[in-house]
């Protein structure tokens, strides 16, 4: 069953369109990455599904249209959010991060445990816990913003780029965790990415932005192996 | 030595009052980055809803609960209902908005109340068990007072979950909302905070002071003074630049010739001079302003 | 790069007509009426101070009460205690005012936006108890305020009400005019540029300091001009005039008018003389109408919402809208 179905995406900053009619589906359990350039609209094919910019078209969660909600509304469905830069609560501390990010849930105990399974995967921000998020290096607020979002338990993870600005082992480090997670606690993930390499090798499947718009879409396996789709569009 | 001593405490005494205005500004300042000009009449406006209160029967301490508490809503509505339309809106509309506001609340206290002075009962007694020529019953009181309300705002600002999401829906609006908190929700919360705040201090300050619609511009304007001189990006610098203030107001008044009449010149001028000179105040953060 | 000429045959015969008009009120209403409108223009004039510094220049200032207090006395004083010429007072007060307001812009400098505000609406609180301190009551008359009398008529067979309001005319049509000059200047350009970005106005070679202090001098100055003027038509100055009160009239005033126009100013200036008088009778029929002031506070703040671009701001709109349809 397709947990995400988005049909028809247009999305705008103020008077400035930026997709053009975007298409695309994600299955339950399973990590489908978003590929592209720069500026072809993969962040705000995000923002667009926890509905931070203005859209038109069908955006099915579970399969109920959440155009037209808040985004706090759509966090509380169950859709987590890793924002492109991580978004960390710099002057809150590493744990009062993730404690932020159970917000919306009411059961304590759980929320105790869970921030316990977080540290469990990430045994550096357990070191550093009562520490400013802010003083952090990139790779353990990409790894915060990652446990931020388990913090939700949600039923779909969005995440915006974590690769970026870090060095290629902390990536790997990251996305070994992610493979964790996804055979742990079963998340579906919606993946954006510029490093295509990293992501086709995490995600089940993958599409293409070009401007907007879904210009290739598949298992990633296949699109991975196709020469001639690496060079055109993915530059190696 | 007796006067200096007497002086200090007085000055901490008016200067608690000082730090519970600079708080509110503070608060709303850093949810919101808007200066609430119309904090101070705000803050009249819920003491003479306690005077009302007072009128029909209420005591002393219920009236204070009781107005403290309709400021608190009221913040919220203000915030809801006035304030929110110009939320993005270019800093001058902001500021003219709450000017409207400043004046909005002086006209209607003084047509429902008028503007002749009335004397406000304090909320302590006037015999305290103890005699002391140091500081009297009132400004007692006012300490310890002004110290429990900062104290349970302090607390609740770093054990609650609502506190914590205030703070990150103050720093971060977007990661805020993609936790799930509702931004607009955390600033009117904060006005409500900032207006009930406001109301303590007035409702302190009305006995010294004697209460008519203009009692809080020369309140306003030092608990502005002492913001800026503590840093309006912090709480607890807010508090220490109020006191820091009360206690050099009654300095000035009584050391420096001709302070006594020209005690807002004073604030003014450590308004300008603190902008000028340590434009963050003793404790706040520097910005990094990016082009 | 060539500019359109926006000195249009149009615009020529509207302004004389303008001008015809104001010149033949006095002859067409009563003296008091003519007061009224004496008054409306040197609002006007205090308007126009306003509009450069904040609306052109993006300084904001909620304290130009302060600056029109300081020509008031500046006049005043020069009367009551040295019997001075009316009208040689106004270059006198001009250069004072202007004197205070550059002073003032040097820490302005240093404070944005907000910070700015902030400082201004400290002057504005702070003006009424400077102008009572004892030390300067033999100059100031103290609480209690000085008296002065109305200048004689310059013309034989016109009124002193009518004769004011000629020369007040004068000097807001001359003042209007400087002020048009100025802002479409180069200098005008950098004053705007400040407004809109500043950093990048003082990398393409803006001397920003300079052009900041100067053009809060000038706007204290025309504020200034206006508080000179003032006292000639009321005849008196007391502390509690020039309160904070005063600084929220005249940003109602530019708010109303457009606070980035110059005619609007005219708009501005009749509001704050006729409107508060309608407030007042309504207030005085209806007695649970709240008072003027009150409603002044909301009209602010639904301007702010549905209209932030004032009267003026509103023909302009009109204007360009009617030119993009003609244009089709």
């Amino acid at each position: 069953m397709a947990l995400l179905e988005v049909s028809g995406l247009r999305a705008f900053y103020r008077q400035t369109q930026a997709l053009y009619g975007v298409e695309f589906s994600l299955d339950e359990g399973s990590i489908t990455t978003i590929l592209g350039a720069n500026g072809a609209g993969k962040t705000t094919t995000l923002r667009a599904i926890c509905q931070m910019v203005r859209t038109e078209g069908e955006i099915r969660f579970a399969g109920e249209d959440i155009t037209g909600l808040s985004t706090e509304k759509i966090v509380a469905l169950g859709i987590a959010h890793v924002p492109e830069g991580r978004g960390t609560f710099v002057r809150q501390s590493v744990e009062e991060n993730l404690q932020l990010g159970a917000f919306t849930r009411k059961d304590a105990r759980a929320i105790a445990d869970d921030i316990e399974r977080v540290y469990a995967y990430f045994p550096r921000l357990k070191e550093r816990r009562a520490q400013q998020a802010g003083t952090l290096s990139g790779g353990e607020q990409q790894m915060l913003a990652i446990g931020r979002a388990l913090m939700l338990r949600p039923k779909l993870m969005l995440l915006d780029e974590p690769s970026f600005g870090l060095a290629p082992l902390i990536v790997q480090e990251i996305y070994g965790i992610m493979a964790r997670i996804r055979e742990q606690e079963g998340a579906s993930m919606l993946l954006v990415e510029q490093n295509a390499n990293i992501a086709l090798n995490l995600a089940d499947h993958a599409y293409l932005l070009e401007t907007g718009q879904v210009v290739l879409g598949g298992e990633s396996s296949i699109i991975r192996d196709d020469e001639n789709v690496r060079r055109a569009y993915l530059g190696y | 030595m007796d006067l200096f001593l007497q002086l200090t405490l007085a000055g901490l005494a008016i200067g608690s009052i000082y730090s519970c205005v600079a708080l509110a500004v503070v608060m709303i300042y850093q949810a919101t980055d808007h200066f609430n000009f119309a904090q101070g009449e705000m803050a009249m406006f819920s003491t003479f809803i306690a005077w009302a209160l007072l009128g029909v029967g209420l005591p002393i301490w219920a009236a204070f609960v009781l107005a403290v508490g309709l400021s608190f809503v009221a913040g919220i509505v203000i915030e809801r209902v006035i304030v929110k339309p110009v939320e993005n809106a270019p800093v001058l509309n902001q500021i003219i908005v709450f000017i409207g506001l400043l004046v909005i609340f002086n006209s209607v206290a003084g047509w429902i109340w008028e503007f002749t002075i009335k004397p406000f009962p304090s909320l302590f007694p006037k015999d305290l068990g103890f005699e002391s020529t140091l500081i009297s019953p009132h400004n007692l009181g006012v300490i310890v007072l002004t110290l429990a309300v900062l104290g349970l705002v302090f607390a609740f600002f770093r054990y609650t979950r609502i506190g914590l999401a205030m703070k990150a829906a103050a720093a971060n609006p977007d990661s805020a909302r993609l936790v799930g908190i509702s931004v607009g929700w955390m600033l009117a919360l904060g006005w409500g905070l900032a207006a009930a705040i406001g109301a303590v201090g007035g409702i302190l300050v009305a006995p010294i002071v004697y209460l008519e619609p203009n009692m809080m511009s020369g309140v306003l304007l030092y608990g502005f003074a002492g913001a800026l001189l503590g840093g309006v990006s912090s709480p607890g610098g807010a508090v220490l630049g109020g006191l820091i203030v009360g206690v050099l107001e009654n300095w000035v008044g009584q050391y420096v010739p001709g302070g006594a009449e020209l005690k807002l010149t004073f604030a003014l001028i450590m308004i300008v001079g603190v902008l000028m000179f340590k434009p963050t105040g003793l404790f706040g953060r520097v910005v990094v302003k990016r082009v | 790069m060539s500019r359109p000429n926006p000195i249009t045959p149009g615009l020529v015969i509207g302004l004389l007509a303008a001008v015809a008009f104001g010149a033949a009120i006095p002859h067409l209403v009563t003296d008091f009426t003519t007061y009224q409108f004496t008054l409306a223009m040197i609002y006007g004039i205090a308007l126009l101070g306003l509009n450069i510094l904040t609306g052109y220049n993006g300084q904001f200032s909620v304290g130009h009460s302060a600056f029109y207090a300081v020509g008031a006395y500046t006049a005043a004083i020069l009367l009551y205690h040295f019997e001075w010429n009316h009208y040689a007072t106004i270059p006198a007060a001009a250069l004072v005012t202007f004197f205070f307001g550059f002073l003032f812009g040097l820490p302005a400098l240093r404070l944005e936006g907000l910070y700015l505000a902030l400082a201004t609406f400290a002057l504005a609180v702070a003006t009424p108890q400077l102008l009572k301190f004892d030390l300067f009551e033999h100059w100031t008359g103290g609480v209690q305020g000085l008296f002065v009398l109305k200048p004689d008529p310059l013309i034989e067979g016109l009124s002193q009400d009518q004769s004011l309001y000629y020369v007040t005319l004068g000097i807001m049509l001359f003042l209007m005019i400087v002020a048009w000059t100025i802002l479409r200047s180069r200098s005008g350009r950098a004053i705007m540029a400040i407004r809109d970005n500043p950093i990048a106005a003082s990398t393409m070679g803006v001397n920003t300091a300079l052009y900041k202090t100067t053009t809060f001098g000038i706007s204290a100055m025309y504020t200034g001009v206006a508080g000179a003027l003032s006292v000639f038509v009321t005849e008196f100055v007391s502390p509690d005039a020039f309160n904070f009160f005063l600084a929220v009239n005249l940003l109602v005033g530019s708010v109303v008018g457009g606070i980035v126009s110059i005619p609007g100013v005219i708009f501005g200036g009749l509001f704050l003389v006729f409107i508060p008088n309608y407030a007042q009778d309504i207030s005085r029929l209806y007695p649970w109408v709240p008072p003027p002031w009150a409603i002044f506070g909301i009209f602010l703040i639904l301007v702010v919402y549905f209209a932030p671009y004032g009267v003026w701001g509103g023909v302009e709109r009109i204007r360009a809208w009617t030119q993009r349809r003609a244009k089709g």
